[in-house]
């Protein structure tokens, strides 16, 4: 039995009846890594870190994972371990401190991946493209993006070179590169998961959230990342319940919208076709579906472009060469400004130039209000449609990303197009409200399909319901992509 | 609203970033198809909107002001590109 293959909750019932010992396991993932890390490239920084960092027994009273290895994404602090965002300006960093996530998985008794996954730079795009290490692969076509930023994370999961993993999501950044590899990537409601210890992109919108081979897996995960912390002033109070309870459950008159705007122009015929299958099975279920409408849909790109920019532009005004990572070289004998200007336009690649600089427009002098302030109040718009939705319904149903995997280099040159792949995920971030994306089909090209499910704040449980319900009666998430 | 060369040097000015021309004037090329699509916003009557600037109703979040020991500073300054003893080194700022 190739162990890498299996889910955590599988290894978990193996490790309980002393059928498998940690060691094979973490012994059967580096066996896979070696094997193939070469054509997907999921992870970074190979060369230098192959071991696990086993944290030993759980402490009591924490969900365990022990003895199961879990991958992080690059801008997860680990202590000790290299975190750089994949970013030229944050070579050779490693954090003095663990995140938060990162100090609960290793309370649970969890191995931490010292090689880090593969990322787009400070998690700007959607195809992992962006990387200072160079694109991750597809595992289901290495022609194809996996999707971004996560998307070292989602083919890592995918090819089996990792049994769990963290993402972080902005935009998107989990759930579109789940959608690409046919994985459950989940991104909870804002404030559920510290982001302490978490690189910052866009302080309001960013959340920690787990990349899984299954639903019960990113039920299972949830459990041990999630809760309040006082390092997090934006995390909340109130508890944490067990997501695995939500699990198995009948989904009979659960109220499902569908929202019209999301089914129009730019949606891929077959991804529509099989979105549409997917809700018909739901059906079967019991569920009761109906069309909804999120009137303000067609905004939250343009409002997320600014006010993502925006604070990221303020984020990542701390990587000035002073206190870690790169400082450009000939500039040693030069003034600070200088100093500074040399070393970020050395440090940072394209996108990141470019984002820093359109959020930087929207926050200056003269164009503040048009811009930065409009956006935040349509922002409110966006969260009030949903607010209004959720009166009637339990969750909304959606795509989770228009088309399939595209090809690597296709979207490089068209920044616009890029940021248009993330139509249907932006709006959850905007309106803090949790989503998952499962597996539902693949295109006749071979590519994976995902379905989106959003509900209220808080309100995970009606995520993992729905979704593991789906799961229970299909077996696209057993498929395993040839390499 | 058109994007000149100029406004793009002031904001790349006032993000401490260095841009070669050639790089500047794609980006300028760029910002104004960005720029020109996020102004589909200013369509929208948005008279009585209150801006919401984080999904939580929650505000002035407070801690009691109790000391706890904080990060060494030998390993602050592990991963500093510069450093000369307790300090991170910078180019002369005083003349």
């Amino acid at each position: 039995m190739e162990l890498n293959t299996l889910t955590a909750h599988e290894l978990i019932d193996l490790l309980k009846t002393k059928e498998v010992a940690c060691d094979r396991i973490a012994a059967s993932l580096e066996t896979r890594i070696k094997g193939i890390d070469s054509k997907v490239k999921a992870y970074v920084r190979l060369d230098k870190q192959k071991e696990f960092k086993n944290s030993g027994a759980p402490k009591p009273g924490s969900s365990s994972l022990e003895g199961i290895p879990v991958s992080i994404k690059d801008n997860i602090c680990t202590d000790g371990l290299y975190t750089e965002c994949c970013s030229k300006i944050l070579t050779g960093f490693k954090p003095p401190y663990d995140a938060t996530v990162i100090r609960k998985l290793k309370d649970a008794g969890a191995s931490i991946l010292e090689s880090k996954t593969n990322m787009d730079e400070f998690a700007f795009g959607s195809s992992t493209e962006n990387s200072y290490f160079g694109p991750t692969h597809n595992p289901w076509n290495l022609d194809c993006v996996p999707g971004g930023s996560s998307g070292g994370s989602a083919a890592a999961v995918a090819a089996d070179e990792a049994i769990l993993a963290l993402g972080s999501d902005t935009g998107g950044s989990i759930r579109q590169p789940a959608s690409f590899c046919s994985v459950v990537g989940l991104k909870p409601t804002y404030g559920r998961v510290s982001r302490y210890g978490l690189i910052a992109f866009a302080s309001s919108l960013d959340q920690i959230g787990p990349i899984t081979k299954d639903v019960t897996d990113s039920a299972l995960l949830m459990n041990v990342i999630s809760g309040y912390d006082p390092f997090d002033s934006t995390s909340v109070n109130t508890p944490v319940p067990d997501y695995t309870k939500s699990l198995g459950k009948d989904i009979k008159g659960i109220r499902v919208g569908i929202p019209k705007e999301y089914f129009i122009e730019g949606l891929d015929k077959e991804v529509k076709n099989i979105l549409e299958e997917a809700i018909q099975e739901l059906k079967k279920q019991g569920v009761q579906s109906e069309e909804i409408s999120l009137p303000h849909t067609e905004y939250a790109v343009p409002v997320y472009y600014i006010i993502a920019t925006a604070e990221a532009s303020s984020n990542l005004a701390r990587f000035d060469g002073v206190q870690y990572g790169f400082r450009a070289n000939e500039s040693t004998r030069a003034n600070l400004i200088e100093m500074y200007k040399k070393t970020r336009e050395g440090g940072f690649g394209e996108e990141a130039k470019r984002r820093i600089i359109l959020g930087t427009f929207a926050l200056s002098h003269g164009y503040y209000d048009a811009y930065y302030l409009r956006a935040l109040k349509v922002r409110t718009l966006i969260q009030e449609d949903f607010d209004k939705v959720f009166k009637d319904f339990d969750c909304i149903i959606t795509p989770t990303s228009p088309t399939p995997a595209f090809k690597i280099g296709e979207r490089m040159e068209d920044p616009l197009k890029m940021y248009l792949s993330d139509i249907y995920t932006i709006s959850s971030n905007l309106a803090g409200i949790p989503a998952i994306s499962v597996p539902c089909g693949f295109t006749k090209a071979g590519l994976p399909v995902g379905l989106q499910i959003l509900a209220k704040p808080f309100n995970e449980e009606i995520l993992f319901k729905v979704a593991h319900a789906y799961e229970q009666r299909t077996a696209w998430h057993k498929m395993k992509p040839k390499i | 609203m058109a994007i000149t060369k100029e406004t793009v040097e002031y904001v790349t000015h006032l993000a401490r970033i260095e841009l070669e021309p050639k790089e500047l004037e794609k980006l300028s090329r760029q910002l104004q198809g960005i720029v020109e699509f996020i102004d589909k916003l200013s369509g929208l009557n948005i008279k009585d909107v209150l801006p919401m600037s984080h999904a939580l109703p929650i505000n002035n979040v407070l801690r009691d002001d109790l000391p706890r020991e904080s990060l060494p500073v030998q390993k602050a300054l592990l991963n500093a590109p510069a450093k000369e003893g307790s300090f991170f080194v910078v180019p002369k700022i005083i003349e």
